[in-house]
């Protein structure tokens, strides 16, 4: 028998003690970043919710409550890396620089949307910025990274691909086939598990035996360890070591970030049917934005007309955001047809034009 | 900080290479059990030798021998009660026979005649026998894990005092119903044994290229249940970790993966040639390590075989086995109506039609006789 | 007797059956105390209890193949697999393993497993809540297809199913789970698996449709109606096994076929229909074999009432035949 220790890292403690030997190098300025940003994508949330209830998009998912675990971790990147998101990381998508237009025009379903309308909100994408198209499909994504990251390898690229997933996406033949070949091949992949505590209603504990999902990666060989997920600043840290060690070449790494989905599973979904409001609240109490506060006392940079600042730029942000969305028109019918293929076949052609002459049949019975 | 305690690198062994054996970790056996463990094992190298000559002189068409992990297969399961159930991968003819399934059906599904039980569906070695509860083989690798995990969940729900057994390879241990079987199983705790006959090959893939993880039992830990490792080739270590883990079921403890470290003397199957990726020396090494010989020594210096019994269970079984091909070889090819049975309970509408178009064109001499395909299956 | 929706006569059928047979375990994602996404299993684990009705890990394999256990074992499991959609990483243990059991066994492993799965599209779900796979299952061997219309369908449908000695795969559509409704006597019941209803007769043209076409199908018989066309609609119910003579006798009465399915048009299960009229009533057909169908994309969110068949393109089919 061995013992294997599987470490957590924490920087700031959930009552504002600083741990300062865990502490990443991070300047002033990326600081300011990182809580900017979860104030936006706060700001941005809440304001998608409302849009929800009154019906101006369709459906929204949200990750209210785990803010700090994908924005965080995003910010260990380079530009050169790869994101493969599973749906609840738009942390990560601001960091990496998507706008919130982008992101409108896709909850929208708008001419102007990357993915054409063609997909449910939330299921966006950004080649530009290595961030790659979402599904729906829970860890699909987790080999695609596995491959992507042995590719990077091979190639000597000098970039990283980062995945995200869920608790319940452990359970997956998706994971299995991922980690285990991105064990054998030593993939430039860091394997990021938002352990938010729920998949839908199905709580962590009946998810898996283990007593941690980290030490999963012992399995396949290769290290697993875990953060504190309120904590950005331990996000930081283990994303950095985690992406620097597949950087140099020396193999893959998963990361369990302990967080909780304060929110309900989607905009369809109600968590009292399930869950307790007293664990809720508790975890409420965890916020990660004041958590940063914390760190911002200790160092002595924390202002409250700055924060007010902050959030007043935020919602004007969102405001424009919906704006530009709401004025851009819908995708053409034209657009059904294309990119299923490069070219379009035969009978596709037919469909096209079948589609155009119902069209026309419509209009002129009207 | 989280510890995890995982199986490393102890390896439970029973017999020594030299058939002296190490008393106090020997399991509580009778003669009688030691000589029809014994007799099983000589019983599946000969089915296994007779078996690959049949398919070499073109007499069946395909085989999978399991020359070198006799002692695995038949160990593990001479462990359990009638009324446990196994389930195979399609390399343990030993755990069936164990059990009681008769040579002769064995051999009767490599002929896929009119004395298969199956009627001649599947390709050799892929049987089954609800009599002896040894679930029906198919190919896919790996597949059996997750339904053999739902078989003891079964067993656990109606409260029986039953355990499931399955067996994989270390190929197994990549896909994806692994992952998925073990987390089940040790989520409902199930009293499930997942034996892995680690032979060092998933065809020409080595272990070392199936995954960065240093043992294979080392993965239970993942899913939350016990794990152990074994000398597969030590039929008594088998027999001693394999009784554990069924107690352990049993009394509700839940799964146990077992890894049992043995060797595939032997092809793949009778369409691969190992020569092309593997050397020589490594497969004499391993032939020095043979379990029946091994076994044989035991039984020799603990008196209870001599030299001259060993030759008439020898004899005895190849007589056997010679019976079984004799009594199935010149049955009659089943018959063409059999292909439609058994896709459904009853036979539906549309597959009536469609047996009679069959049965009407063989009638009326409309349809050219279809000629065997030439060469063999690739793998 | 009692007005009802799809998902209640989903409901009410897993609870009469489960107070029958205390062999039946359901067991998915949410099913348990959530009571499933839909609430298709809402309740039934307080009635029967955390082991007959399970919240499982995330994996659809380990669902289905469990299952496949349990039933080969002697249970009648129930799994839920909650968005046809996720079904693919099971695919390889329905089509190698259940379809198969009871086949290569030579009958020894019969393989009862009712797979419950909500299907198809207009609940603006996307490429991965909206897919309609059922030419996937209709395609192998070994597996039983049922799709029902209407409450009382479905009721009696689900429990024939559960008492089928043989894998069935029966499939929801979820676009109406809600908005149809229809009376549904109390107990059980079953409704014969392997026979096609006649929910409008007519002596015209004939519509070919299952599950949440149905509605679509009345709708457009309806305004053909009013425009002097008698239509015939006939709802599959089975896919596997397929009412052959149902379908044969309504194409002969009327010598004219529209065939409607929401799936994409290649290799969807109306064309194996067309293939059948066409074998056997060829000559009594006036008129071209007509599909409407979904197009060969995947399911596109924004674009989705022009991609699903309505009343207006199966309208625009009937007006096609009667022009010949």
């Amino acid at each position: 028998m061995t013992t294997q220790e599987i470490r957590m890292v924490q920087v700031v403690s959930e009552d504002g003690r600083v741990d300062e030997a865990q502490e990443p190098k991070l300047t002033k300025q990326q600081v300011f970043t990182l809580y900017q940003t979860l104030i936006r994508l706060r700001t941005f949330e809440a304001r998608m919710m409302n849009l929800q209830r009154s019906g101006r998009i369709g459906f929204y998912g949200g990750s209210v409550g785990q803010e700090a675990t994908a924005t965080g971790s995003a910010f260990a990147l380079e530009k050169q890396d790869w994101v493969f998101p599973q749906y609840r990381e738009p942390g990560a998508a601001l960091i990496r620089g998507i706008s919130m237009e982008t992101l409108l025009y896709q909850f929208m379903s708008t001419a102007k949307d990357i993915g054409k309308g063609r997909q449910m909100p939330v299921h966006y994408g950004d080649r530009a910025v290595n961030y790659v198209t979402i599904s729906s499909v829970v860890a699909s994504q987790i080999p695609h990274a596995a491959g992507g990251g042995w590719a990077m390898r091979l190639r000597k690229d000098n970039a990283v691909a980062l995945v995200y997933f869920g608790d319940g996406a452990t359970s997956t033949v998706d994971f299995h086939a991922g980690l285990n070949l991105a064990g054998v091949f030593k993939a430039a992949t860091v394997f990021w598990c938002n352990n938010n505590q729920f998949a839908i209603s199905v709580p962590r504990e009946k998810q898996t035996a283990s007593k941690t999902l980290a030490e999963k990666a012992l399995a396949y060989g290769f290290e697993g360890l875990q953060c504190d997920g309120q904590d950005i600043f331990a996000v930081y840290a283990a994303a950095k070591y985690a992406v620097d060690k597949a950087r140099r070449g020396e193999g893959p790494t998963m990361v369990e970030s302990l967080t909780y989905r304060v929110g309900p599973h989607s905009s369809s979904d109600d968590p009292t049917r399930y869950r307790s409001d007293v664990e809720v609240d508790t975890w409420r109490k965890r916020d990660t934005l004041e958590r940063v506060r914390h760190y911002l006392r200790h160092k002595g940079w924390y202002d409250e007309s700055e924060d007010a600042r902050l959030h007043k730029l935020a919602e004007e942000e969102v405001t424009r955001a919906i704006e530009a969305a709401e004025h851009a028109g819908p995708p053409s019918w034209e657009t059904m047809l294309e990119d299923v293929f490069a070219e379009m076949t035969p009978l596709q052609q037919m469909q096209h034009d079948d589609l155009a002459a119902y069209l026309k049949w419509k209009e002129a019975r009207a | 900080m989280v510890s995890v305690q995982f199986v490393d690198k102890d390896i439970v062994q029973v017999i020594n290479e030299d058939g002296t054996a190490q008393r106090h970790l020997e399991p509580k056996m009778t003669h009688q059990e030691h000589l029809r463990l014994f007799r099983t094992m000589l019983l599946v190298r000969a089915t296994d030798s007779k078996a690959m000559n049949l398919q070499r002189s073109g007499r069946i068409g395909f085989y999978v021998p399991s020359f070198g992990q006799e002692a695995c297969q038949v160990g593990s399961a001479s462990v359990l009660k009638p009324e446990d159930w196994v389930a195979p991968a399609y390399r343990e003819p030993g755990a069936a026979l164990v059990r009681g399934y008769p040579v002769k059906l064995l051999i009767a599904q490599c002929y896929g005649n009119k004395a298969d039980a199956q009627k001649g569906r599947q390709m050799p070695s892929h049987y089954g026998s609800a009599a002896t509860n040894f679930i029906t083989a198919s190919s896919p690798v790996g597949t059996q894990i997750v339904y053999a995990t739902g078989v003891a969940w079964a067993m656990k729900i109606r409260k029986d005092p039953r355990v499931a057994l399955v067996y994989f390879g270390d190929g197994a241990t990549s896909e994806v119903d692994f992952h998925v079987g073990l987390n089940f199983g040790g989520v409902f705790r199930v009293p499930c044994i997942y034996f892995c006959n680690n032979n060092g090959w998933a065809i020409s893939v080595p272990r070392e290229k199936q995954t960065a993880s240093p043992t294979i039992a080392g993965k239970a830990a993942a899913y939350g249940i016990e794990g152990a490792r074994c000398d597969g080739n030590d039929v008594l270590a088998v027999v001693q970790v394999t009784k554990q883990a069924a107690h352990h079921a049993r009394a509700g403890g839940g799964p146990t993966l077992i890894e049992a470290l043995t060797y595939r003397m032997g092809p793949h199957s009778s369409s691969d040639d190992p020569t092309r990726y593997r050397s020589a020396e490594e497969l004499e090494a391993w032939k020095k390590k043979d379990p029946i010989e091994r076994y044989r020594r035991f039984l020799e210096k603990q008196g209870i075989v001599t030299a001259k019994d060993v030759k008439d269970l020898e004899a005895d079984v190849t007589k056997e086995v010679e019976d079984a091909v004799a009594q199935v070889e010149g049955q009659a090819a089943v018959a063409p109506e059999s292909m439609f049975e058994d896709v459904y309970a009853e036979l539906p509408y549309h597959l009536r039609l469609q047996r009679d178009a069959l049965l009407g064109e063989r009638k009326a001499g409309a349809m050219v006789e279809y000629e065997q395909a030439e060469g063999k299956f690739p793998l | 007797m009692a007005v009802m929706t799809i998902l209640q006569a989903v409901n009410d059928a897993l609870r009469t059956e489960m107070r029958l047979n205390d062999k039946i375990v359901v067991l998915g994602e949410d099913v348990g105390k959530l009571g499933g996404v839909f609430r298709a299993t809402d309740g039934l684990q307080k009635e029967f209890g955390e082991e007959r009705v399970v919240d499982t890990p995330l994996s659809e394999t380990g669902i289905i193949g469990s299952a496949i256990g349990m039933a080969l074992y002697g249970l009648h499991p129930v799994p839920e697999i909650q968005f046809m959609d996720f079904i693919y990483p099971a695919f390889d243990q329905i089509v190698n393993e259940l379809a198969k059991f009871r086949y290569r066994s030579g009958g020894q492993y019969p393989c009862p497993v009712t797979i419950r799965t909500p299907y198809g599209g207009g609940i603006r779900g996307g490429h991965y809540h909206s897919q309609s796979g059922e030419t996937h299952f209709a395609h192998t061997p070994g597996l039983k297809v049922v799709i029902p219309s209407t409450p009382y369908d479905t009721k009696g449908l689900l429990i024939a199913s559960m008492r089928d000695e043989d894998p069935v795969m029966f499939m929801e559509p979820k676009r109406i789970y809600r908005s149809a409704k229809g009376e549904v006597p109390e107990g059980a019941y079953t409704v014969p698996i392997g026979k096609a209803a006649v929910p409008r007769e007519g002596t015209d043209v004939s519509v070919f449709a299952y599950g949440s076409m149905i509605p679509v199908c009345l709708e457009a018989a309806k305004h053909a109606d009013g425009k002097g066309t008698s239509v015939e609609v006939v709802d599959l119910r089975s896919l596997v096994p397929l009412d052959i003579k149902a379908v044969l006798a309504s194409a002969e009465k009327t010598g004219r076929a529209v065939i409607v399915y929401e799936a994409p048009r290649t290799c969807g299960y109306g064309a194996e229909i067309s293939a059948l009229i066409a074998e056997h009533a060829m000559l009594s057909m006036k008129a071209p074999i007509m599909r409407v169908t979904g197009f060969d994309t995947p399911f596109p969110y924004a674009l989705e009432d022009l991609y699903m068949p309505n009343p207006d393109r199966v309208y625009r089919a009937i007006e096609h035949v009667m022009s010949f």
